[in-house]
């Protein structure tokens, strides 16, 4: 069953020291007003796991400079100076991942896959404190399945069903995000009826969403 | 050389590396402008790794559509024959194989075509975005960049910062030389504009193979 919410309802489901998934690329394709309403809250000590860490003055990009973050998890962070200032400080622990790596690990742990094999990294410093096994001779890198306690999403379009569709390059990591986290609330620019989304263009079906917010664009 | 200048020698022999109908990744900054030499009959197909091939020119002013955006973040097109899709298929494109040249800058690349292009300890941590998995997956790994950072060789006997991947790269090409990753070494195949063979060594740590049909 899906529900319909208001943005600040979705923002007090994030509590204090949560796990949450965000979709986005540099914000395209993120839940950019529920990320304000998070930033109202002032929910501390989340950990984030995300493509990037956006730029200051957009989405994820705010809560680090709200200092809302103790983890994240994500490929980048070059657009965003303010991360890579509070990582060398210590007061935020980045762990990165190549971009690949990260859609995978996310999709094992909404897949109920126990890792994945892959050779990006190998001999590079993500390699480090992993397990290496030996495939048909060849070496590759045992990467662990991520979960969440929350994925906070953003599509162009849901229907009352909760089924999403995504425009252009906002897909991204929205929907592998979609299927690993216990709990899975999707921004949406419009809200249709049941029937209005032809099933051959549902690219998230609503099983995987429980609240969908109608955000501002 | 100029700024200008050195980007559109290096872009332009690039270019020359694609073939009709290659799947294509340009990373960020530099190897971007391959794509403003490369013929629309070339029919090359570029991917964006933040999700769709048929990636086009960057927007015109007033046409930029907000949910279509280069792997920068930039305002981009998609070319009629495009599509979209989500990070996971992205990446199964550039970790299958199924991308025939991706074409990377680079802090330093060395004998073994080992490659550092993601951080430099205590000073830029940037990350490693999509590059890891494009030069463990792309046909062919090519490294468009400045032969030397004002001098100080970028192309080593050894790369001293953390790496990207090792023994990924299978060519270099810069300004001042075109240089192919062998099992042998380094083979320096071509010569940029007006350029000798002693000015390229001059600015190269690495041993290089002189070809013998050196260009």
């Amino acid at each position: 069953m899906v529900e319909i919410i208001g943005l600040q309802e979705a923002a007090e489901m994030v509590s204090d020291g949560a796990s949450v998934m965000i979709g986005g690329f540099i914000g395209v394709g993120g839940p950019n007003s529920i990320i304000e309403a998070l930033i109202e809250n002032n929910v501390k000590d989340l950990t984030i796991i995300s493509n990037d860490t956006v730029t200051p003055d957009l989405g994820i990009g705010k809560l680090v400079v709200n200092k809302q973050i103790k983890k994240a998890i994500v490929t980048h962070i070059g657009t965003n100076p303010e991360t890579g200032r509070q990582m060398n400080a210590g007061e935020l622990e980045i762990e990165l991942v190549p971009q690949g790596t990260l859609a995978e690990r996310i999709r094992a742990g909404g897949a109920g896959l126990g890792g994945v094999l892959t050779k990006a990294g190998l001999k590079t410093p993500v390699e480090e404190g992993k397990r290496k096994l030996d495939i048909n001779g060849q070496d590759y890198l045992l990467e662990m399945p991520l979960k969440a306690d929350i994925a906070l999403l953003k599509a162009s379009k849901a229907d009352k069903a909760g089924n999403l569709y995504y425009n252009g390059a906002t897909r991204n990591f929205n929907p592998v995000m979609a299927t690993a986290a216990e709990l899975v609330i999707a921004e949406v620019d419009e809200i249709v009826e049941i029937g209005e989304i032809n099933p051959n263009d549902v690219m998230t079906p609503g099983i995987f969403v429980n609240f969908i917010v109608k955000g501002g664009r | 050389m100029e700024k200008a200048q050195i980007i559109e020698t290096i872009a332009k022999r690039v270019a020359k590396e694609l073939n009709k109908g290659d799947v294509v990744n340009l990373g960020i900054g530099l190897p971007t402008f391959v794509a403003n030499y490369v013929d629309a009959e070339m029919q090359i197909i570029f991917q964006s790794e933040n999700g769709f091939v048929g990636l086009g020119p960057a927007a015109e002013k007033g046409e930029e559509n907000a949910d279509i955006v280069n792997a920068g973040g930039l305002p981009v097109t998609i070319l009629p024959g495009g599509a979209f899709f989500d990070s996971s298929l992205s990446f199964s494109i550039i970790r299958g194989g199924h991308v025939d040249k991706t074409v990377l800058g680079a802090l330093q690349v060395d004998e073994q075509g080992n490659l550092a292009n993601w951080m430099i300890p205590g000073k830029m941590v940037p990350g490693m975005g999509g590059a890891m998995d494009l030069v463990v997956g792309a046909k062919k790994v090519i490294v468009a960049m400045e032969h030397s950072a004002k001098g100080k060789p970028k192309i080593l006997k050894k790369c001293t910062l953390p790496l990207t991947a090792a023994s990924e790269v299978d060519m270099i090409i810069t300004e001042m030389a075109v240089i192919e990753v062998t099992a042998d070494g380094l083979v320096l195949t071509e010569l940029g504009p007006e350029t000798t063979v002693e000015d390229v060594i001059a600015v190269t740590e690495a041993e290089l193979i002189i070809s013998d049909a050196l260009k």
